[in-house]
């Protein structure tokens, strides 16, 4: 096989790779938008990626045409002009890039403007996110119950179809990035300030098909594992969840549950917070702290919040499943299944690096287990 | 002082490793760069190995976390301040003094110390792997993470280590300039240098006004961690260590990538036997890249929250940095045009380079189209794109360097055969490892993240990277192979292999001590090819009859009977003073990453560097009886 032809089944190979690029795939992918935020994005990706790829096709064609044309020739001893330069052409292939790159900086800074625009109104859902090392937590401000408790979850986001939400997040340790790929880009969660996202939704997603989303910003050890889930319901359904949320716990009197709700209250409530029925209504358990970031108040707990531990799909980050075999393995040892570093941890001062090891016995472990599941 | 002072009689060169330890030949401190940053290579290469096994399936058990986080901190900061910045520095080193018409650089004993300090915080950072673990904040250095990771000294090795590796590059730099400036043959104008040697001098600039800024985030990171300060955090700001890493980070990749800009711009034009098309367009548009590169460090920071404005404004600035990329591309491909392309394994890697730049350049414009950086940002399309920008790129040209240049080295040439099998192993492998990662940038794989789970559609494309990794690992395993059996099996090259165009195919392969017997008198560029080919009415060469290439004046070149030429020169002495001196430093290094226990070895450290230093500066720049 010729030298040239080599190279142009190459340029071939690079290219179908190259447009195989063009589809998504998979649940996570950004290149199937379920939202209008996402959609804008994923569109002027797609016009640049277009241009880009016919720049790249007739800049790798003139290369390929260049070395095949000119390749020296046995038996041709003659020798090539010794041209320095034109400034025709020169003046050409600058100004060529510049039209073409000017023609995209308009869409281009028409989509930043568009895309970063706080969600503002009334109707707006309005969210207020914590990224912890390494969980995330959702406060829905506006949404409380008689007593003035807003409604808190941890790791699992739902929210409303066809709805503007808006985020306002913060981090309690290091930096993070919230990321939601089919929602919208991402945005750096900054210790010290406030960044804002806006996410809709087109469609509710089955209860077993939320979209996937992850932190994007390296935050260490469990990196990997601080992975979240938003649901999207109809209105009707978000209305119901909400009613169930604001709800408090039921303190279990009989069986494993009352058993596990003894070493709860032992053990957990040092960090992980409930709200449960107490005999004069819902009273707080465990440790809440509030900061303020340019004033916005973020009340956050050092561990997700127990109080619908049952009614989420996963636990440890969005990591595993929620079920009464991982929900053992992690009881048993909570670092053994996802790298954290609890032996740092400082209650104190707040800084929580992971659930340690409390050497729950099996017959702990199963009355926990009994008593989180019916927390749903 | 007492030096080994045997040496080959016949041509000047001293031997035996005591030479070497004090030597200030800058061909000599050139090569050891070169050896340093190849050993390097294949220690980063092989984490990366590491890293992409770990990766080649779901939930993958071969690395924990925590070794994960080590090696991908490692491998960066290796691949970018111990290989690819060296590696530039060691083709400078050579072939600066050698374009210009130079016995040396300006400053000898500090290209020495320069050498020296970079091996050992070379060596001090890779100590770390063994001393309680590798830096593992990544090699950006987050703040806060970086300045709350307390797990004993990681990210202390860091701080140090970097910061001692830029003050060796800072001093290289200043040398560089100044060699550049001050040290050129007569007639060697700034528009005759070769386009290497200029884009030697941009690098050299962003380097000295880019280190320090990463500098002084070193020392405030140092602070945070050591001395309860609140630069980055409690108070201090977390973006101000990204504007600091970036204002460095941005040039940086510049500083990686020119050199091997312009050895591609030196290759082109011998393998095509043609003058470079738009020298001045080609220096021009890397000045230009150099000056722009400093206004462009916040598009690493789209998703921090600067705010629309700063956003679209860095944004512009971004996508008009392909512009000058772009017309270097295009005087490229019309330095090919009308040529006449031999297609030697210089050649071959060159041609590599620009094709796989242009997915990196392009890859590159779809990050300025800010929201769309919004999805791309800390996913592995940005993995892919960098690493089009850096290894298509950079390493592609200083391959292409190597090949070209190790006849100068060596006196011998790199066999063809074994270089084609590095040549197609690398590119093959090269695309199957980095482009699929475009892919799974898009399908929304975030970077340094030890595991993936099932079910997000990742496996397939992350097992042929990694199967396109180890085929790389292969490629470059041929090439040291090659690389050492050449040195005494290779094909004799003679002086000048490629019929070259520029000065140092005019002397003897490898160098004199002295590079040139006479300084050479300058009139053209490509002045090597002026004195031998005229040109006719057309504008085509003709070989003139009576030269032959080689030597441009080899009468003086025999000299006396002691072997050594006859021609008054002045060539410093050796000296063990600026290896001294970095050892100093590099203790009181090693003392700063163990305080409070560690200020005794600041101490001592600190006297040692004193007596190198006073040492160097009080020495005479010849001994007795060296100036013939």
């Amino acid at each position: 096989m010729s030298r040239s032809r080599r190279l142009a089944i190459f340029t071939i190979v690079i290219l179908a790779v190259a447009l195989s690029a063009c589809s998504g795939s998979g649940p996570q992918t950004a290149l199937n938008p379920e939202g209008p935020v996402a959609r804008t994005i994923d569109n002027l990706w797609e016009l640049v990626f277009i241009i880009a790829a016919a720049v790249f096709v007739i800049v790798e064609a003139a290369l390929i045409y260049t070395l095949i044309r000119f390749r020296a020739r046995k038996n041709d001893d003659t020798e090539p002009v010794q041209l320095h330069g034109n400034t025709r052409l020169e003046i050409l292939w600058t100004i060529i890039p510049v039209v073409i790159l000017a023609s995209i900086g308009y869409p281009v800074i028409k989509g930043i403007f568009e895309v970063r625009a706080i969600a503002q109104g009334a109707d707006v859902l309005q969210v207020q996110v914590t990224g912890h090392q390494w969980w995330w937590e959702f406060e829905y401000v506006d949404l409380k119950d008689d007593t003035g408790r807003t409604l808190v979850t941890a790791n699992e986001l739902v929210i409303p179809e066809d709805t503007e939400v808006n985020l306002t997040m913060t981090s309690a340790d290091v930096i993070h990035s919230f990321w939601i790929p089919t929602l919208a880009g991402k945005r750096d969660v900054v210790p010290g300030r406030i960044s804002n996202l806006t996410l809709i939704a087109d469609n509710p997603t089955p209860p077993d098909e939320p979209h996937p989303g992850q932190c994007a910003e390296f935050c260490g050890l469990s990196h990997a594992d601080m992975r979240f889930k938003v649901h999207v319901r109809t209105q009707a359904d978000f209305d119901a969840w909400v009613d169930e949320q604001l709800t408090p716990a039921e303190i279990p009197t009989e069986g494993a549950a009352a058993l596990g709700y003894e070493t709860f209250n032992a053990t957990c409530v040092a960090c992980h917070h409930v709200t449960v029925a107490g005999a004069s209504g819902p009273e707080d358990i465990g440790p809440v702290r509030t900061t303020e970031v340019d004033g916005v108040t973020f009340t956050s707990s050092l561990a997700p919040n127990l109080t619908h531990f049952g009614s989420r799909t996963t636990f440890g980050g969005g990591t595993f499943e929620n079920n009464a075999d991982h929900l053992a393995q992690w009881l048993a040892n909570p670092a053994g299944i996802k790298p954290m570093r609890p032996e740092l941890n400082d209650i104190q001062t707040g800084r929580i690096l992971g659930m340690p090891n409390f050497n729950l016995s099996s017959d702990e472990i199963t009355n926990l287990i009994a008593m989180l599941e019916g927390w749903e | 002082m007492v030096l080994d002072t045997s040496k080959d009689l016949a041509t000047g060169t001293p031997k035996g490793i005591w030479s070497w330890l004090t030597t200030i030949d800058h061909k000599r401190i050139g090569l050891m760069y070169a050896v340093t940053a190849l050993v390097a290579f294949f220690i980063a290469g092989f984490e990366a190995l590491l890293i992409r096994l770990q990766l080649a399936s779901a939930n993958g058990t071969l690395l924990s976390a925590d070794a994960y986080d080590q090696l991908f901190t490692m491998h960066g900061l290796t691949m970018l301040l111990v290989v690819v910045m060296p590696v530039g520095a060691a083709f400078m080193n050579y072939f600066i003094p050698l374009h210009i018409g130079a016995r040396d650089v300006a400053f000898p004993r500090a290209n020495a110390f320069s050498y020296w300090l970079f091996l050992f915080a070379t060596v001090m950072l890779l100590s770390s792997f063994v001393l309680g673990g590798a830096p593992d904040g990544g090699w950006f250095g987050y703040a806060p993470l970086s300045t709350q990771l307390e797990e004993f000294v990681r990210m202390d090795f860091y701080s140090i280590g970097a910061q001692l590796l830029g003050v060796a590059s800072i001093m290289a730099s200043a040398n560089f300039i100044a060699t550049v400036f001050t040290m050129r043959a007569p007639g060697m104008t700034l528009m005759r240098i070769p386009v290497f040697t200029w884009m030697a001098v941009v690098v050299s600039f962003l380097l000295i006004f880019s280190l320090p800024i990463f500098g002084i985030g070193l020392w405030e990171m140092f602070f945070d961690r050591n001395f309860g300060t609140h630069f980055f955090s409690g108070g201090g700001d977390p973006l101000l260590w990204q504007h600091l890493f970036w204002l460095f980070g941005h040039p940086e990749v510049y500083v990686l990538v020119l050199p091997a800009m312009g050895i591609v711009s030196e290759v082109f034009p011998v393998f095509s036997r043609k003058p470079l098309f738009g020298y001045p367009f080609v220096v021009f548009s890397g000045i230009a890249i150099g000056f722009m590169g400093f206004g462009v460090w916040a598009h690493h920071m789209y998703t921090a929250g600067l705010g629309p404005v700063a956003e679209a404004g860095f944004g512009v600035a971004t996508m008009l940095i392909a512009v000058p990329t772009g017309v270097k591309i295009f005087n490229w491909i019309g330095t090919m045009w009308g040529g006449k392309l031999r297609f030697e394994l210089p050649m071959l890697f060159a041609i590599g380079f620009v094709s796989l730049f242009v997915v990196g350049g392009l890859s590159g414009v779809l990050h300025s189209v800010v929201p769309s950086d919004y999805q791309q940002h800390d996913s592995y399309f940005v993995v892919a794109h960098f690493h089009y920008v850096l290894f298509g790129g950079g390493v592609f040209g200083y391959v292409a360097g190597a090949y070209y240049w190790y006849p100068k080295w060596t006196g011998r040439l790199l066999d063809k055969r074994l270089g084609l099998w590095h040549f197609w192993l690398m590119i093959i492998g090269f695309n199957m490892t980095f482009a699929p990662m475009h892919i799974l940038g898009l399908n929304g794989m975030p970077r340094r993240t030890y595991r993936y789970p099932e079910g997000l559609g990742w496996e397939f494309w992350n097992q042929v990277a990694t199967v396109g990794a180890f085929i790389i690992g292969i490629s470059f395993v041929i090439f040291a192979w090659n690389l050492i059996r050449s040195r005494k099996n290779g094909r004799i090259a003679g002086d000048d292999p490629w019929d070259g165009r520029t000065l140092e195919w005019s002397i003897p392969s490898p160098p004199p001590v002295h590079n040139f017997d006479e300084i050479p008198v300058v009139s053209h560029i490509d002045e090597f090819w002026h004195r031998k080919y005229a040109t006719d009415e057309e504008g085509r060469s003709v070989r003139m009859p009576d030269v032959t290439g080689g030597t441009i004046s080899s009468e003086t070149a025999t000299g006396g009977e002691d072997g050594k030429p006859t021609v008054d020169m002045h060539m410093p002495s050796p000296s063990y003073f600026p290896l001294v001196a970095a050892f100093g430093i590099i203790v009181t290094g090693y003392g700063l990453v163990y305080l409070p226990g560690g200020w005794v070895a600041v101490g001592v450290g600190v006297l040692v560097a004193l007596w190198g230093f006073f040492g160097w500066s009080l020495e005479p720049v010849t001994r007795n009886g060296n100036h013939d």
